[in-house]
Formats: structure tokens, sequence, C-alpha cells
């Protein structure tokens, strides 16, 4: 199953839980999964149907804006993560 | 990359011992050291990334160290903030961090700006350096240095950090994204707390601001693989270090336009937050109102015996005219000068006539009217002051004389 990487400001909204194993065939799907199991994990990553501006999802490396996107196939293996905007120094 | 720095510096033959070290290494080699040495650095920040930041970069020879923070030196800083101590509590940031830098190295010039970064001067104070680091702690700051920098074409070496998890980057327009390549857009207000409000493991911000050193250190010498276009994600807890690729955005609002047309905004507003980590329970000092004394309850309060601590604050030639009985004499021309010379890094607050002044006392500030000693009360708050234990004379000698003592001569 893919997994996806829950950063610090947004545990409090997985019960703390950092790695959330998701299903789904794209990255759009795995992350309806995410929130499905987490609903208040919503609103703080979408707006309607589209990921907010200031959420950054990985799948690997790689940023999926210069994939496919929401529409961007997961294969078994896939990790998903999702980074923060941090400020702290 | 090519050494951002092409001039060389001049070693003298003791600075070649000191930095034997580095020179033996062929990566770095002698004209690497004269490169440090040749290089301007700006440190915004002087906390958690800062000290780190500014004592490794001072180690290594860097030949002039800015540092901006308008912040003092507290206790609560000490956990990881290691560039102050415990004998620097209540003095400025600026002025705390430089003296243990030029402990270390005397050789390093360092400039100090007291005062917060903004859309104002930022241009001024980030242009005369080569290198810019941000070790802020706050989204309106970071974006405000991203996009000043962008507009200067200066490299941004960015960490931050939060709880256990760190970021680190290399943001340079000329060369690849930028911040806002990254995050177009701050987070809404709220959403992702601060280093005050979540907590930070204190070894964190040490991890982070070696690594933004290192950087530094890097770009300006020329060696290796700067992290131009990619960014690291550090979690302490899995002690997991993970490097992610950073895109530069054709769109990109700030990069993605000529550099002379971008401008400065409201990064306050943009973020939707303050400027700073703090968090607000009561006004900042410099708002808080002056406590006053009338002349009455204060005879009453020497009389009775009490410890205070009576600060004239007036002329010599007003000292002969009036004087309040037990007053230590110390004009306001005197107390600027030492402020400006501790400001200025030229002498340690202790070493001034402000530092026989005590903090552990109440301290009543008198002049003719109670003007002076309002604006004296006001500069001493900089130092650290409580400002409860700051305390005007109500209307001065004058209402001194009217009310206390009639046969004491007006003026």
């Amino acid at each position: 199953m893919p997994s996806i990487k829950i950063p610090t400001p947004l545990r409090p909204f997985t019960g703390e839980k950092n790695e959330i194993a998701v299903s789904g065939a794209t990255i759009g799907d795995a992350l309806n999964d995410l929130v499905t199991q987490f609903p208040e994990l919503k609103a703080h990553l979408f707006n309607g149907d589209q990921l907010r501006s200031f959420v950054n999802v990985y799948l690997g490396d790689e940023d999926i804006r210069f994939l496919n996107g929401l529409d961007t196939d997961l294969e078994a293996t896939s990790q998903l993560r999702i980074i923060p905007s941090i400020a702290g120094g | 990359m090519q050494p951002l720095i092409n001039q060389l510096g001049d070693l003298s033959k003791d600075e070649i011992r000191r930095y034997g070290r580095h020179v033996i290494m062929p990566e770095l080699g002698i004209d690497g050291q004269r490169r440090l040495k040749a290089a301007s650095v700006l440190l915004i920040g002087t906390g958690g990334l800062g000290s780190p930041l500014a004592l490794y970069l001072t180690a290594a020879g860097i030949g002039r160290i800015g540092l901006v923070d308008y912040d003092t030196v507290d206790d609560t800083n000490l956990q990881r903030q290691i560039v102050h101590g415990q004998s620097t509590i209540g003095i400025l940031k600026v002025e705390s961090a430089k003296r243990r830098m030029l402990d270390l190295n005397p050789s390093v010039q360092i400039d100090t700006y007291n005062v917060p970064l903004t859309s104002d001067n930022a241009i001024e104070i980030i242009t005369p350096y080569d290198v810019i680091i941000d070790g802020t702690d706050n989204f309106p700051t970071r974006y405000l240095v991203n996009d000043a920098c962008v507009k200067l074409g200066k490299p941004n070496v960015y960490g931050s950090v939060l709880r256990f998890e760190g970021q680190l980057s290399v943001f340079y327009a000329k060369e690849g994204p930028c911040y806002r390549c990254m995050f177009p857009e701050p987070p809404p207000p709220g959403l992702v707390p601060n280093c005050a409000e979540a907590g930070v493991l204190g070894v964190l911000p040490g991890v982070i601001g070696t690594m933004q050193a290192t950087e530094a250190i890097k770009l300006i010498a020329g060696i290796g693989d700067p992290m131009v276009g990619r960014m690291l994600l550090y979690d302490a807890l899995e002690m997991s270090f993970t490097t992610i690729k950073v895109r530069k955005n054709p769109h990109c609002p700030v990069c993605g336009i000529p550099a002379d047309q971008v401008e400065l905004i409201d990064y306050e507003q943009f973020c939707g937050v303050p400027a700073h980590d703090h968090i607000e329970e009561e006004p900042a000092a410099g708002d808080l109102p002056v406590p006053q004394i009338n002349p009455v309850a204060l005879k009453a309060r020497i009389d009775s015996g009490e410890n205070l601590y009576l600060l004239d604050v007036r002329n010599p030639p007003e000292f002969e005219i009036a004087l309040i009985d037990g007053v230590i004499k110390l004009p306001k021309p005197q107390i600027e000068q030492a402020a400006d010379a501790v400001f200025s890094g030229r002498a340690a607050l202790e070493g001034t006539v402000i530092g026989q002044i005590p903090k552990d006392r109440e301290v009543v500030v008198i002049c003719r009217s109670g003007v002076r000693s309002t604006d004296v009360i006001y500069l001493l708050r900089e130092f650290g002051y409580d400002p409860r234990k700051l305390i005007n004379l109500d209307g001065g000698i004058l209402a001194w004389a009217d009310a206390v003592d009639p046969t004491m001569a007006v003026y």
C-alpha cells in the first residue's frame, strides 16, 4: 500500500501519526482516502477539489506539480509526503 | 558553481596558522581561505539558527558579518541560542552575539543592526553583503528576505525548524528557484504553530544552522554542490535526512519577473501574522506606560528608608540651582553617549555609566519637568531594565519644589 508522510503541523489531525497507509491508483485517490480516514484534514489540504496552493505534495523526491498532479499514477510501494511550511528559527 | 567571491583577502602569517586546517585541504586551500576573508555575510536573526551560524562563520574567518535582530536575550533563549549566555541576559542580542564572536575571532568585522528587518530598510541593510542567511523565526520576514534577495540577486541560505523537524535549502534566483517557487503563499494564520507555541528541540537549530554555515562557505569558495534546487528535510526523531527537488516555477510572482520589478510588500498583511514569534501576553516593553510617582509619595518613600535609586539626569549647572538630597547625578547626554557606544559595539554595557544603574532596585528618574527623565526611561528599557522598576518623578524638580520643598529655587 502506498504511504503518506504527515508533517508536524498536520499531525494533530491524524492522531499524531506521522505516516498513514492509503489506498488508491492515483495521488488524487490516495489523498481522498487520507481525508476520508481523517476528515479534519480535508479543509487543510483541499479547497473544493483542488489542493490548496500552500500544500506541497511530493512523490519520492519530486513535486507532483511537475508530474501529473493529482492524476499521477501510484504503485503499491509509492511514498508520498506532504512538505510543510515551517518558519521557526 | 563558480566561487561567489573572486576577490582574495590578504592573510597574515598568524591567520594562515589559525586557519591551517582549512588551508591544507586542497578543495579550500589558501585561495579559498582568502575568499572567506574577502566575503561578507548577513545573518538575519541571532536566535536558534543564528547562534551556530554566528559562531562557526566567525571561527571560519569570514571577513565581515552583519547581525540583524531587535530582541534582547532572556533566559528562555538559552535552551538553544548558544551564542548568548547567562552573563548577557537583558542585553541586546546583536550586542551579546558580537561579544562572543569577537572573543572567538577578533579579526572578524561585525556590523550590528538593532532593528526589525522591514520592507523599508531591507534593501539598504542587505545590499552591502555577499551572502544572506535566513535565520528568522516567522513567515513575514522569510518572505521579505526572499523577495529582497531576488530583487538584489543575492543567494539566500534558508533554514527553518519546528519541534523535531528542520529544512535546509539555498534559494538563489540567478541559479535556480526561490522560496516562493516552493511556497508561493504562506499557510493560513493559525495552521502552522511557531516554536514559542509548539516547541523546538534545542539541538535542532544547531543541526540546521551549522548546515546553513556549511552552505555559505561552499558558495563563497565555490566548492562542492550547493543546495540550489534541492531541499534537505531532517527529522530528528527518525534521524532521517531526505533530499527533495525544488523546481523553479516559471510563473513565480517574484523570480519569474525581471529582478528590478520586484516590489517589497506589507508581509505581515500578506501572511496575516506578526513578524515575530513571541506569544503576545502583554504589550512590548516599549509600549508600556511609564510608571509615575508624585513628589509627595516619593518623599514619603524616601523618608521611610526605602532602598530607592534616585537618578537625576539634568545637566551640571542645573544641579547647582536645585537638588534633591541623595540623588545620583548622571546627565542625560552622558547616558546617551554610553548607549551609542554600546549600540555601536565600542563599549560593553558594564563599562559605561549605564552599567552603574542597578537593575534589581526601583530607579526613580528625575529632571526639571519630567520630559528628559521619561526619555531616559525609554532608553534604559532598551538595555533590559524591568519597565516596572523605572519610575518617573511626575513633574520633576518643579513639582517637587511646589509640593515638598518650597524653599527650593526653581528655574
